[in-house]
């Protein structure tokens, strides 16, 4: 839902009215300083624990946070825009009344935290003549001082900013040499430091690292008037600058010379491919409507996932929460407490997560302090289970928060946000070549593209970044204009097979929306290639 | 504290450009008082009020720029973010695309801003949902919606002399009423700068009747249809040409105003002679700011006049390289049509759909501008005039481009909200044969 937000990023022009991030900008060597050491922030959080308890709060969390980004961006041989933010400041959520409330405040002191704690009750007392439901909360164990930290191995920050702009105009200088007319290429830098402490007993200190680095490559036939684009097949993980040092182990061989990409990224290699490919895209034939069997690449099923299992199985859109935006769910609770409602055929195993290591999700602790952990949604084929927080686990009988709460900033609200949602690798040993010797008609389908999905998650459309036909066990070329269409429960009843752990990697979605007014958030899905028989596929070239 | 006077501004200002020690220096200041209220489940979920200040200083030394934002306003804070600028400046590398900031612009009156709107409380924002939920009490019908005002200003100074200041007010309202079997489902949003103007117990009625109209609807077979797009639906579909306006892309080949042999669609016919599309800051229906974010005045552009590509959007560095005026891109954009309400289009079809509402509206291709979505709440099949049964929803691919180009016939224009970008539009309901329906949808 945030697709806006990213155009304008990415097309980020001269001129700071483009750039649509909070906080203050802060130069390079600043942003690795704390603002404040681990006790402060603990004697700033009992102030506002403290204080509303005296004020008749029966439960209190704070979140203090800082949050620091760097957005490089750049086209061809052109550096458009450095900029680099930060936010800093203090959410307090209370329980007075049976009723939430919520104030925020970039005066971090005891007196504006005080004075921000008061105002939380406040509005929580005036909430409560509204309230229909008395809030509930799932227990949750006080962890006591705790500290967790994504293990990144190199801090982006503290990588010069000209290493990493000489990078990405490598990557452009590699995708021009090769053939593109164009590139534009962005490097998004994430570190969210989270210091909280509720009444429950818990005082987390946590340090959090997000980067994707992606570009967009253009390829134009003059004569025609024809152009082909092509993404990067990066994904953002939950990791440092690592991610961007190429590592022989992780370079996944796919089919074509196709290369993808696991742990680490080579983002000039990529470039030369994409040029590449989109000069093939402009020779290659459009493809024929009609039922084929899709083998799709995991950073093209990622999203597929992340739209047709991962919202549908937030529980406030399945209660109503979302009716007037996102919309609502075909996954009932009805469904649900079947038992034997088939989402998918028996080899589909969704889990839901907030621990894989690498991935978007990951956090030692949610934003309401509950330590995570990964559960089952769907197991054998059959929904099992939803993604719900502290005040949501009594609708579903459970006694325990799956601990994906999150707030995209301290001044923000913390709600139900969807965790990482992934299939499970097949059980056999079983390759991405076998998979593609075993079809007869079928379209290899990797990398993201154009998804559309209906408000309650039945019927949806995905394109993708690049599409070969299959053949009689053989690709048989690339092919232009594919979507397909398809109603979630029949697509994941045709899952047919899954490849095995070895070809397992990660997709990431790093601006995911949702609520109104909208926060972001970024979560990841795994997957290993897997097929699925008989899908629609529908031909998407026009003529103006 | 976050809506400044233009005196107060223009001092404010002043002492930023006063820190500076760049070549040039542009600074843009922006505060605004936003609220809220969501509800759902026939109760109110979340209530909030944001108050916001964002200053955000560029710094030229030659080519290199640097940018830097910042929420304080206190003495040191504004220093330190010129500062921090210049030192962004210094470690970028130069960019050949960089163009001198704007000198003194001649701006019309602004007539964006309502009094009333921004004097909008808590209170009058809980009453206005009280009248939305006593609807629903009455239908028993279940109601979601959501009310957000903004109360803002924006000003800009420049090392070069130019000041530039504006405020303005908007309310958007959006409501979904769904029968309690979840078998209807109807929509209705209205946005304006003036609140007084919101009726929010009208806007959810008819919400209401469409959600109880639309329940138990048919299946019909997918296939091209002639179909009526209510203003609402229309909004997300027209908006992609206008977002697609920039002639850097088009004259790079890369567009879908691009044409073989290097040529664009500019000054050529591109769509029914029918549709002519305009902008106009000073449309008491539809105002919007008199300068864009670099400066550039905004003025009445003709867009599409006649079914001809008249204008494109140009950056300044773009225009000065081709030698044109820079037109910056509009912030709303109106269509003109004709004079029949929406009744009299539906009375005038033998056979065809009304979509109320469009949803999840993406690019499929680029080069054709074809998008992929979903009918929402609310879809009706019409035979002779009148409207027969709900029919359940659709996915369509079609192009805007494409679908002007099937026009049949054009309504009254009304103002509208894009439930994609929130942007407010003035268009008209129009009728459109061959509109492309691939699939069926079970989602109500």
């Amino acid at each position: 839902m945030k697709r806006r937000e990213f155009i304008q990023l990415s097309g980020l022009g001269i001129g700071g009215m483009l750039i649509p991030v909070m906080g203050n900008s802060i130069p390079i060597p600043l942003s690795l300083e704390e603002r404040l050491d681990i006790t402060q922030k603990k004697k700033l959080a009992d102030v506002a624990l403290n204080t509303a308890r005296s004020m008749g709060a029966t439960y209190t969390d704070v979140r203090i946070g800082r949050y620091l980004n760097q957005f490089l961006t750049t086209r061809e041989n052109k550096v458009q825009n450095i900029v680099n933010t930060e936010s800093f400041g203090v959410g307090i959520r209370v329980i007075v009344n049976n009723t939430w409330g919520f104030a925020s405040t970039n005066i971090v002191t005891e007196d504006g935290i005080k004075k921000s704690a008061e105002k939380a009750v406040a509005i929580a007392k005036a909430n409560s003549k509204f309230q229909s439901e008395p809030v509930k909360l799932a227990p949750v164990k006080a962890y006591g001082e705790v500290v967790w930290k994504t293990p990144i191995e190199k801090n982006p920050f503290a990588v010069p900013v000209s290493e990493k702009v000489d990078l990405l105009l490598r990557a452009n200088a590699a995708a021009l040499e090769n053939g593109a007319n164009f590139i534009s290429s962005n490097l998004f830098q994430v570190n969210e430091q989270k210091y909280f402490a509720s009444t429950d007993g818990s005082y987390i200190d946590q340090d959090v690292h997000r980067i994707w680095p992606t570009f967009t490559v253009t390829t134009t036939d003059k004569t025609t008037g024809m152009f082909k684009t092509r993404q990067a097949l990066s994904a953002p993980m939950g990791m440092g600058y690592e991610y961007m040092i190429p590592k022989a182990e992780d370079k996944v061989q796919g089919p074509e010379g196709i290369i993808l990409y696991r742990n680490s990224y080579d983002i000039i290699e990529d470039a030369m491919a994409a040029a590449r490919q989109t000069k093939e895209m402009l020779r290659a034939k459009s493809i024929e409507p009609g039922k084929y069997d899709l083998v799709l690449e995991p950073n093209h099923l990622g999203l597929t996932i992340h739209e047709s299992v991962g919202h549908p199985l937030e529980l406030d859109r399945v209660l109503g929460y979302e009716a007037n935006y996102a919309g609502t769910s075909f996954a009932t609770m009805e469904k649900w407490k079947s038992g034997h409602f088939n989402y998918g055929s028996n080899i589909v195993n969704i889990f839901a997560d907030k621990i894989q290591p690498g991935s978007l999700g990951a956090v030692g602790y949610d934003d309401e302090g509950v330590k995570c952990k990964q559960w089952d949604l769907i197991k054998d084929g059959v929904l099992v289970n939803y993604q719900a927080i502290r005040d949501q686990a009594h609708i579903l009988n459970q006694n325990e928060s799956h601990g994906c709460c999150y707030a995209q900033s301290w001044s923000d609200v913390q709600f139900q946000r969807m965790p990482n949602v992934s299939l499970s690798p097949g059980k056999d040993p079983y390759s991405i070549n076998e998979m593609i010797r075993d079809v007869e008609k079928g379209i290899y389908i990797a990398g993201r593209g154009s998804y559309s999905i209906d408000q309650q998650r039945y019927n949806f459309q995905f394109g993708g970044t690049v599409f070969y036909e299959i053949k009689n066990g053989a690709i048989a070329g690339m092919v232009n204009d594919v979507a397909y269409q398809s109603n979630t429960q029949e697509f994941w009843n045709s899952c047919v097979k899954i490849c095995d752990e070895k070809d397992y990697r990660l997709f990431g979605s790093f601006f995911d929306g949702k609520g109104q007014p909208s926060q972001v958030s970024a979560v990841s899905h795994g997957s290993s290639t897997a097929r699925f028989n008989g899908i629609n596929v529908i031909n998407t070239g026009r003529t103006l | 504290m976050a809506i400044l006077t233009k005196d107060e501004a223009q001092a404010l200002l002043k002492k930023v450009l006063s820190y500076s020690k760049a070549d040039e220096c542009e600074v843009n200041l922006n505060g605004s008082n936003n609220g809220n209220i969501r509800y759902a489940r026939n109760a109110v979920s979340t209530s909030g009020g944001v108050s916001q200040t964002n200053l955000v200083v560029s710094s030229a030394f030659g080519k290199k720029l640097g940018v830097a934002t910042i929420n304080e306003l206190d003495d040191a804070s504004l220093e330190k973010v010129v500062r921090r600028s210049e030192e962004l400046a210094q470690l970028a590398p130069e960019n050949p695309e960089f163009v001198s900031f704007l000198g003194p612009q001649k701006y019309a009156e602004s007539v964006t801003f309502v009094p009333a709107t921004a004097a909008i409380t808590p209170k009058l924002r809980a009453d206005a949902v009280a009248q939305s939920l006593q609807v629903a009490k009455e239908g028993k019908l279940v109601a979601a919606g959501y009310l957000e005002d903004n109360n803002g200003f924006a000003a800009m100074m420049n090392s070069k002399g130019l000041f530039a200041y504006n405020t303005s007010t908007n309310v958007n309202f959006s409501v979904t009423m769904r029968t309690t079997d979840g078998k209807g489902s109807g929509y209705a949003t209205r946005g304006y700068n003036d609140i007084t103007k919101l009726d929010t117990k009208a806007v959810t009625k008819i919400a209401a009747e469409k959600g109880l109209k639309s329940a138990a609807a048919q299946a019909i077979e997918p296939g091209k249809y002639t179909v009526i797009l209510e203003p609402a639906a229309a909004a997300v579909l027209i908006e992609n040409i206008f977002f697609g306006l920039d002639a850097r892309q088009a004259d790079e080949g890369r567009s879908f105003l691009s044409k073989p042999g290097g040529k664009t669609s500019l000054g050529e016919k591109l769509v029914d002679e029918r549709v002519t599309m305009y902008s106009d800051p000073l449309n008491p229906e539809l105002p919007t700011s008199p300068w864009a974010g670099d400066g550039r005045p905004q003025e009445k552009v003709t867009w599409i006049d006649k079914g001809v590509v008249k204008n494109l959007t140009y950056s300044r560095y773009w225009a000065a390289k081709k030698g044109v005026k820079a037109i910056p891109s509009p912030d709303g954009v109106i269509m003109e049509g004709g004079t029949k309400s929406l009744d009299e289009l539906i009375k005038s079809t033998k056979k065809g759909i009304l979509v109320t509402r469009l949803w999840y509206i993406r690019n499929v291709d680029p080069q054709t501008l074809l998008l992929t979505g979903l009918t929402r709440d609310g879809t009706f099949y019409i035979e002779n005039g009148v409207i027969k049964y709900p029919i359940k929803n659709f996915r369509f691919n079609e192009s805007p481009v494409i679908m002007l180009n099937n026009l049949e016939e054009l309504g009254r224009p009304e103002r509208t909200v894009s439930v994609e970008t929130n942007t407010n539009y003035l268009l008209p309901p129009m009728k459109i044969r061959d509109f492309n329906f691939t699939s069926l949808s079970d989602a109500v």
